[in-house]
């Protein structure tokens, strides 16, 4: 199966067949909607709860009334977030390291998918099990050695790694870059070999062949990815927290809970109302370009 | 008794019907093919049979009883898909086994059964083997081989060759008349492709456009089409169909072709023909085979004309000529020693003993 | 015969004579060294920000708080000495396991009925089901944290309205383990839902077909035909999810940053409060590198299965 980017157009056009005859299959629909109702219940609850809290002022969040209805809805939350300079710095931050994360990542990705897709060479095999087995050494094992590993090369350098911005731009696209491969190499793998020798022939050189047949070709892989690391670096919470922690420097994640959460008063208005914040570009990236999404995530684990 | 009966059979697809009206009568052991183009409703219709279709209309009837609200496990019968469908994890034996081991037939049972069906398809050494180590006609008898033990009352086929290369395709051609020599179970069978419909049934179904055209024996549809469809589907290649006008001169009954060709009614069609004189809207059918290259002992039927040769195919124990009257592209088959030459004129001879006369609007045959 | 073509025409494509050509211009149109070059970025930062800091965690760990004397396994001896780490250990494997069955078992199930429906209804369910997986989980967590708040839990209050007593979600700590796995079942099911529909519709109908005739009803369908062609996918999706979830961070932080009393830690958040927070770089680091064995001991069991298994299709 290769990764093509398969949009789902469903199950099968005519009513499903198993077996038996219409009876036995509405009450089968009749069941399924029922659970996937209480699903979807489930799994869209805590959402919709950040935005009832994010309306109510502290007053009413504080009260006794029903905490499943907004009584008297405020968009004061809102506005105390979004002018001020803390947190909309934090957005600032956020924006500027997954922009510049996403560009690496793609070059990166696109470039090495491309040789190790088409061009055989001396280890690109090792090379690309290799890039499967980066996924087996998680985050969490490396934050350490990396922190202490920043630190030195202060020391070393002057240069200031520890609590910078700049610090996640470096080490994010070890999140990204791997998996971004894999797709890459996904889809450039099922575009068929005789468009590139078709290019060959009409004199491009590999550079052109990369440039001008495949990333037009692969444009939807090439979006999945992209949206892959830009909500894989939007939604990082470990390293920041590990490596910045003056409050210009943090990202939205590390900051709303850093800073948001102070003490024994927590805010719970504006905590949501900033919870909801962060997570609204991945929300509306999705709403809009859900199937680059999912083809995306598909592509890369149908493949292994 | 498995007869099979299909009564007034309907089966529409939200509003788009796909079988308008289907009635058909099969008997106990006999080998019925459906066959037509693509979209003709055959494969509906047989899927209808296996309970894989729910019925919009109409009756089906498997050996005496009703089947439409019946699931296909209840039905007694036995498929054969065009993919094969085999359980890609199962081995041989387990695929050719598994409804009976749903039903939780005894294990000697099983075993006896299956021995069996692999004996009459020959494939007793690929009995523990799994489907991706065999061939594409070694995993079309493993699918027969499972319709086998099933002992059902009727075999479905549903296009089962469309995926072998054509020498495999004559081979396994072979194999399932064998076969049902054998078994002698009542079969339906589907394909697109006339010549499996001819060299197979014992009736063939034509079907067009969800409606039969025609049912009856290879013969009959090869000697007596009765539409201008059945007539250009059987037989290959094609039955050529030229414009013509029908004459009547002197008491004789005369055909005229576009570009001053002529002949004569043979004496056998003219009480037929007689009433139609003097209509231009009819079509001359003349199979390939039965335009020829002239030889000395003619009889009244068989008449001469000549033409110019545009292409010619040499097929080693023929050469297929072909050329133009008036526009249209007319086939003839020659002796490869009868000196045909592309570009270069031929007297041919046309045994009108074997002509068609076609209404051109309602392609009915006169 | 690719090297001729780039050779005879260079890389402007301008014909390229004898004398033009130097070794080093050779080397750089040779497929071979473009190739190489091009993945070049992608080498580095594995090997500087992931192979190498990897090794250097070995290396911190035997090494003293202050990081000046070498002490070997001492870090070791002292954590398996300590009860808390005991905990740890056990509560990382038991939360990625718990947590993976049920993410799978109900990934496969919301699947089974998406798959169900008629196609034209399916991508707007679809669409619904995978929003966790779509939020940043520290913030999904937080919104779970605040439904579990002790005092203003908003799903106690329905409790209370049903005439249940109010449940301590993040105080007790069976129930606090209880809200992490659940946090995690939450946010991981949609990924294997996602999933598990795709290879659901890879299935070819005529299987299904062809089991009908044979008389197999709905779970045997399912057991004899479903599951076999799932295998694969079900093994990959299983293990990616238990390294992830059994390497997780943001969840537990977030939830009950370990507590209470420290009975919901896991390696990383362990490791963090041990490393970052108490400043002791070497023993987070030795906390964390005992994840490495109990990971490497899981990913080849699924890849052996995975890999003995073939290809069937």
């Amino acid at each position: 199966m290769t990764a093509t980017a398969t949009f789902d157009k469903g199950g099968p056009s005519r009513p499903v067949r198993h077996g038996s005859m219409s009876r036995d299959r509405t009450l089968a629909l009749r069941w399924s909607y029922f659970f996937l109702i209480l699903f979807v219940l489930f799994f869209l609850t805590p959402p919709i709860y950040m935005l009832i809290t994010s309306l109510k002022t502290s007053g009413e969040i504080a009260g006794a009334r029903n905490p499943w209805w907004v009584f008297d809805p405020t968009l004061l939350n809102y506005q105390t977030l979004l002018t001020s300079p803390e947190f909309l710095r934090f957005i600032w931050n956020s924006a500027l390291v997954s922009v510049l994360v996403v560009a690496i990542t793609m070059v990166v990705s696109v470039t090495a998918a491309f040789a190790l897709s088409r061009m055989r060479f001396w280890g690109s095999a090792t090379l690309a099990t290799g890039i499967f087995l980066c996924y087996l050494i998680p985050e969490t094992l490396l934050f350490i050695p990396l922190f202490k590993m920043f630190a030195v090369f202060n020391q070393l350098t002057d240069i200031q790694l520890l609590n910078k911005w700049y610090v996640l731009v470096i080490i994010y696209p070890t999140l990204t870059v791997p998996f971004c491969t894999w797709i890459m190499i996904g889809y450039f793998a099922s575009i068929p070999k005789e468009l590139d020798e078709a290019a060959l022939i009409d004199g491009a050189s590999y550079i052109q062949i990369l440039t001008k047949v495949f990333i037009p070709v692969a444009l939807p892989g090439i979006i999945a990815a992209t949206i892959f690391a830009f909500t894989v670096s939007w939604a990082q919470f470990l390293y920041p927290l590990a490596f910045t922690t003056s409050s210009d420097q943090l990202v939205l994640p590390v900051g709303i809970i850093t800073t948001l959460i102070k003490g024994d008063v927590y805010n719970w208005g504006q905590i949501m109302t900033g919870a909801l914040i962060t997570a609204a570009p991945p929300l509306i990236i999705y709403a809009f370009l859900m199937d680059y999404y999912i083809a995306g995530l598909t592509a890369g684990a149908t493949k292994g | 008794m498995a007869q099979v009966t299909l009564n007034k059979i309907v089966k529409m697809y939200d509003e788009t019907p796909a079988v308008r009206g289907i009635d058909l009568d099969i008997a106990d052991k006999e080998f019925v093919v459906l066959v037509g183009p693509s979209g003709c409703g055959k494969s509906t219709t047989l899927r209808m049979i296996a309970g894989l279709e729910d019925i919009t209309g109409g009756e089906i009837v498997i050996g005496g009883h009703v089947v439409n609200d019946v699931p296909p496990k209840d039905r007694d019968i036995a498929m054969v898909f065009q993919n094969y469908a085999l359980y890609p994890h199962m081995t041989v034996f387990e695929n050719m086994s598994f409804g009976l081991r749903l039903k939780r037939v005894a294990r000697a049972e099983i075993q006896q059964r299956v021995e069996n069906a692999a004996r009459i398809l020959d494939i007793t050494e690929l009995l523990s083997r799994k489907p991706k180590q065999l061939s594409g006609g070694q995993r079309q008898r493993v699918a027969m081989g499972r319709a086998i033990v099933r002992d059902p009352k009727v075999f479905l086929f549903d296009e089962p060759l469309s995926n072998l290369d054509a020498k495999l395709r004559v081979q396994m051609r072979t194999e399932i008349k064998k076969v049902h020599q054998k078994v002698r179970t009542t079969t339906v069978y589907v394909t697109h492709d006339q010549v499996e419909a001819m060299t197979l049934a014992d009736r063939v179904v034509v079907m067009n456009g969800g409606l039969i055209e025609q049912v009856g024996t290879p013969n009959e549809l090869y000697h007596h089409p009765r539409t201008r469809f059945v007539a250009g589907f059987i037989g290959s290649p094609a039955m050529n169909f030229i414009p013509c006008k029908l004459e009547q001169a002197a008491g004789a009954l005369r055909i005229l072709l576009p570009g001053g060709i002529a002949f004569a009614v043979p004496a056998d069609r003219t009480a037929r023909y007689r009433d139609h004189a003097g209509r231009a809207d009819l079509l001359l059918g003349l199979r390939p085979e039965h335009i020829t290259e002239t030889h000395r002992n003619i009889d009244p039927g068989q008449q001469e004309f000549q033409v110019t040769l545009e292409v010619i195919e040499p097929m080693g124990m023929e050469t297929m000529i072909y050329f133009q009257i008036d526009g249209v592209e007319v086939c003839g088959r020659v002796n490869p020693a009868a000196g045909a030459e592309a570009g270069q004129p031929m007297q041919l001879l046309a045994d009108l003993n074997h002509m068609h006369l076609i209404d051109e609007k309602t392609g009915l045959m006169l | 015969m690719v090297d001729t073509a780039t050779r005879a025409g260079g890389l402007d494509g301008r014909p390229v004579h004898a004398s033009q050509r130097s070794g080093l211009r050779r080397l750089m149109q040779r497929k071979s060294t473009i190739a190489f070059l091009l993945t070049l970025p992608l080498i580095l930062i594995i090997t500087t920000l992931v192979i190498y800091p990897a090794f250097y965690a070995v290396h911190l760990a035997t090494l003293n708080k202050s990081m000046e004397r070498f002490v070997g396994f001492g870090n070791f001896t002292f954590l398996f000495k300590r009860e808390i780490f005991w905990d740890v250990v056990r509560q990382s494997c038991v939360f990625a396991i718990t947590a993976v069955l049920f993410k799978a078992l109900i990934g496969f199930f919301v699947a089974h009925f998406v798959h169900a429906i008629p196609a034209k209804g399916q991508r707007k369910w679809r669409g619904m089901l995978l929003v966790p997986w779509v939020i940043p989980p520290a913030m999904s967590t937080l919104a779970w944290f605040w439904l579990f708040d002790p005092s203003y839990s908003a799903i106690n209050w329905l409790l209370v309205g049903m005439g249940i007593d109010p449940i301590p979600f993040l105080g007790n700590s069976n129930w606090a383990r209880f809200s992490v796995i659940l946090v995690n079942v939450w946010y991981g099911a949609p990924f294997f839902m996602i999933m598990y529909l795709a290879a659901l519709k890879s299935v070819p109908e005529q299987l299904y077909e062809a089991a009908a005739i044979d008389g197999a009803n709905w779970w045997q369908r399912l057991w004899y035909v479903t599951l076999p062609m799932m295998r694969n996918i079900i093994s990959i999706t299983v293990l990616f999810s238990l390294i992830v979830t059994f390497a997780n961070f943001d969840i537990v932080r977030v939830l009950t940053a370990g507590g209470p009393i420290d009975k919901t830690h896991v390696f990383a958040t362990y490791a963090f409060l041990l490393g970052i927070q108490g400043g002791d770089i070497p023993l987070g680091a030795a906390v964390s590198l005992f994840m490495v064995p109990i990971l490497a001991v899981a990913a080849v069991i699924i890849l052996r299965d995975i890999t003995k298994r073939g290809n069937e299709a």
